[in-house]
């Protein structure tokens, strides 16, 4: 490739939904599953496609705490939802994963660690927020000491196409968050869905050296000015249309010097304690190994498998669980997420996704949580006591 | 080991209905590892002939509701090294223990024509009402899978792999979309101790329960949100009284709600 096509490449360009497939096509060619977004008995989940037309075409999630439902749209664009109950962690970091196996016959012990070799995977349709999740993964699983060395094999084998967000969804506040709706980096290319009397575009703008080489076998319009200042619009009214907002100012001292405000106790009183909040979480990462044997002893197995703060197995040591009460649960929960998670991995722990709040079987809303503990806050009170004197 | 006596396993039935020993009947390939590792010296559903004990473990599937069975369940536990309880019966009452809720001698004489031959408790208790157990192994009827994992750990003196959080842990784990959030329906899922696998939700039904309530079921708020949903007080009676209705947690929430109409 000479450096002038790839010049002209960082330029953004214009496809059509058959291009769009034609680089869907490209990849597979290079040995990518694509995994994207899909409707499965009414819900739109993450799996392997073929195609755009595997994409929800046409669909439309409305979602707001503990209710969610898919409608049609009046157009047929391929991106026209926000994200549903799963996260791309489903892949980077699954569900359950052997960590080893051992026999033992007569006096000899063999330990077999084969993890298999995680497969190339195209991800479609990543939002921005959830590129925020993955870096954050990033972060936690391969930043430190230790590394997680499927995390980090999957991720070398991930090619990632994003989809900025011209239509939030109820329960998103990404924009609160400083995640989106607009995409910066994190992706091999990334898409502006434009669907008008123009017709229906994709802008794509390449973030990668591999980005820039699948789209080169395309052949690709520049954007035009008129489309860049249309999906530019499309952005900042998404900006303003978010179905939640999450005020951050002070957020971590506010959130510790309210460790014992009796205000968790409402909270605690409505928590199921059920987890479905972290594991929907795209951020989420905790895990129990688990250990099993056959009837004779003569094989064990070590798996991992998601874990979540809210169980009683989490938190247990010598005597008992150190979080017994759905209080404690939920206000590590939150803490966890949104002043500690600075003080461990340099940023927030939430990215403003809002599946935590579309996915609690109650309801709960982490953004109404905050509020009420900001309202309840006795340093709060003090300056508004003073303020009005 | 060469010489050393294989451990005895014994299964006893209680007032049941058999499903939780069909469990282990249906384990099919695994059982013949069973048969291997133990000697199998009881098993209602396969053979009336019964070993001598003691036994290293007991299995004991159904709930004590007669003043025999109050007796029988002590000798069992005096031969048993492991008593395990096996199933919604023998660890809550099971369905049977809807009696508890009314006057069982009204329902002996609507039913037998000479009720004085029928000797039985007013109601139907969980096994560790009698003898202490070591192990209660949940489900209506348990999960093979679960049960050949209890079997294992305590042949192997180690702690059973059970996890005792909610079923939404498994809805997650095997990537189910909530019905409750997706489909509005009333899902006793949060509440319930896990084991199945999520096998309701699965097939976008909501969980009624068979495994009784988790390791700290938030009935009340559950109820509530239900009730938000249009669930009325009777259904909520209901729901709480099935097949763990004699379950503390499931009792008073369901009594709660009968109060209220
Ligand atoms: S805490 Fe909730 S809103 Fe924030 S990233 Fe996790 S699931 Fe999304
Ligand atoms: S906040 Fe909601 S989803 Fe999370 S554990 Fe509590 S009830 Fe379950
Ligand atoms: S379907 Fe039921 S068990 Fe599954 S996550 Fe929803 S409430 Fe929990
Ligand atoms: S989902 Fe609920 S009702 Fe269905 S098998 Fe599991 S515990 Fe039983």
């Amino acid at each position: 490739m000479t450096n002038k096509a790839r010049r002209s490449l960082h330029e953004p360009a214009v496809i059509s939904t058959a291009q769009l497939a034609q680089f869907f096509a490209g990849l597979s060619e290079s040995g990518y599953r694509i995994i994207g977004p899909t409707v499965r008995d009414d819900v739109i989940i993450l799996d392997e496609i073929a195609g755009p037309t595997d994409l929800p075409v046409g669909w439309t999630d409305r979602q707001d705490a503990a209710a969610y439902h898919l409608e049609r749209m009046p157009n047929s664009a391929l991106f026209g939802y926000v994200v549903g109950p799963q996260s791309w962690k489903k892949y980077l970091y699954p569900p359950r994963l052997e960590l080893w196996q051992a026999a033992r016959n007569k006096r000899a012990f063999e330990l077999k660690q084969k993890q298999p070799e995680p497969p190339k995977l195209a991800f479609v349709g990543v939002r921005p927020c959830e590129l925020a999740a993955i870096e954050i993964l990033d972060r936690v699983l391969t930043g430190g000491e230790f590394s997680d060395e499927y995390y980090r094999r999957q991720r070398e084998n991930t090619f990632i196409i994003a989809v900025n967000c011209t239509e939030p969804g109820g329960t998103c506040f990404c924009a609160s968050m400083g995640t989106g709706p607009r995409a910066r980096h994190g992706y091999d290319i990334v898409l502006t869905e434009v669907v008008d009397d123009s017709g229906h575009r994709l802008l794509v703008d390449t973030g990668s050296e591999a980005g820039l080489s699948a789209m080169s076998k395309l052949t690709a319009e520049r954007a035009s000015n008129e489309i860049q200042s249309r999906a530019d619009e499309l952005l900042s009214r998404a900006a303003g249309r978010m179905g939640r907002s999450l005020d951050t100012a002070d957020l971590r001292e506010l959130l510790y010097r309210n460790i014992e405000n009796v205000y968790w106790d409402r909270v605690g009183k409505r928590c199921l304690t059920c987890a479905n909040c972290t594991l929907v979480c795209p951020t989420c990462f905790c895990f129990a190994t688990e250990d099993t044997t056959d009837l004779e002893a003569h094989r064990a197995r070590r798996e991992r498998r998601w874990d979540s703060c809210f169980t009683m197995d989490f938190s247990y040591i010598h005597g008992g669980s150190v979080r017994p009460s759905a209080k404690s649960r939920y206000r590590q929960w939150l803490t966890h997420k949104l002043a500690a998670w600075h003080d461990q991995f340099g940023s927030s722990g939430c990215v403003g996704c809002g599946r935590c709040i579309t996915w609690c079987p109650v309801g709960i809303d982490i953004t109404e949580e905050v509020c009420a503990i900001r309202e309840h806050d006795p340093a709060q009170a003090t300056v508004t006591e003073e303020s009005n004197i | 080991m060469p010489g050393e006596k294989k451990a005895k396993l014994a299964v006893w039935k209680f007032a049941s209905c058999d499903g939780c020993q069909l469990s282990l009947l249906d384990c099919e390939d695994e059982l013949l590892a069973v048969a291997d590792a133990v000697q199998i010296a009881s098993f209602p559903e396969v053979s009336r002939a019964v070993v001598k004990g003691p036994y290293r473990i007991s299995l004991v599937e159904g709930s004590i509701t007669t003043p025999h069975d109050a007796e029988r369940i002590h000798k069992i536990r005096r031969n048993s090294r492991y008593l395990v309880s096996i199933g919604a019966c023998a660890t809550a009452g099971g369905i049977q223990a809807l009696r508890n809720f009314a006057d069982t001698r009204q329902f002996v004489s609507a039913i037998y024509a000479n009720p004085k031959y029928i000797s039985t408790l007013q109601n139907s208790t969980p096994i560790s009402d009698h003898v202490p157990v070591d192990f209660e192994l949940r489900g209506c009827p348990v999960n093979k899978r679960q049960l050949l994992e209890v079997i294992s750990a305590f042949l192997n003196r180690r702690k059973p792999l059970i996890s005792s959080h909610s079923v939404c842990i498994e809805c997650k784990l095997r990537g189910v979309a909530c019905v409750m959030v997706a489909r509005g329906l009333p899902c006793l899922g949060p509440v319930t101790h896990a084991g199945c696998g999520a096998i309701c939700p699965a097939f976008h039904r909501a969980c009624y329960s068979c495994y009784g309530p988790m390791e700290t079921p938030n009935t009340e708020a559950l109820a509530q949100r239900l009730k938000q949903m249009g669930i009325t007080g009777d259904e909520l009676v209901r729901a709480f009284r099935s097949y763990n209705a004699e379950a503390d947690e499931y009792r008073r929430e369901s009594t709660i709600h009968e109060r209220e109409e």
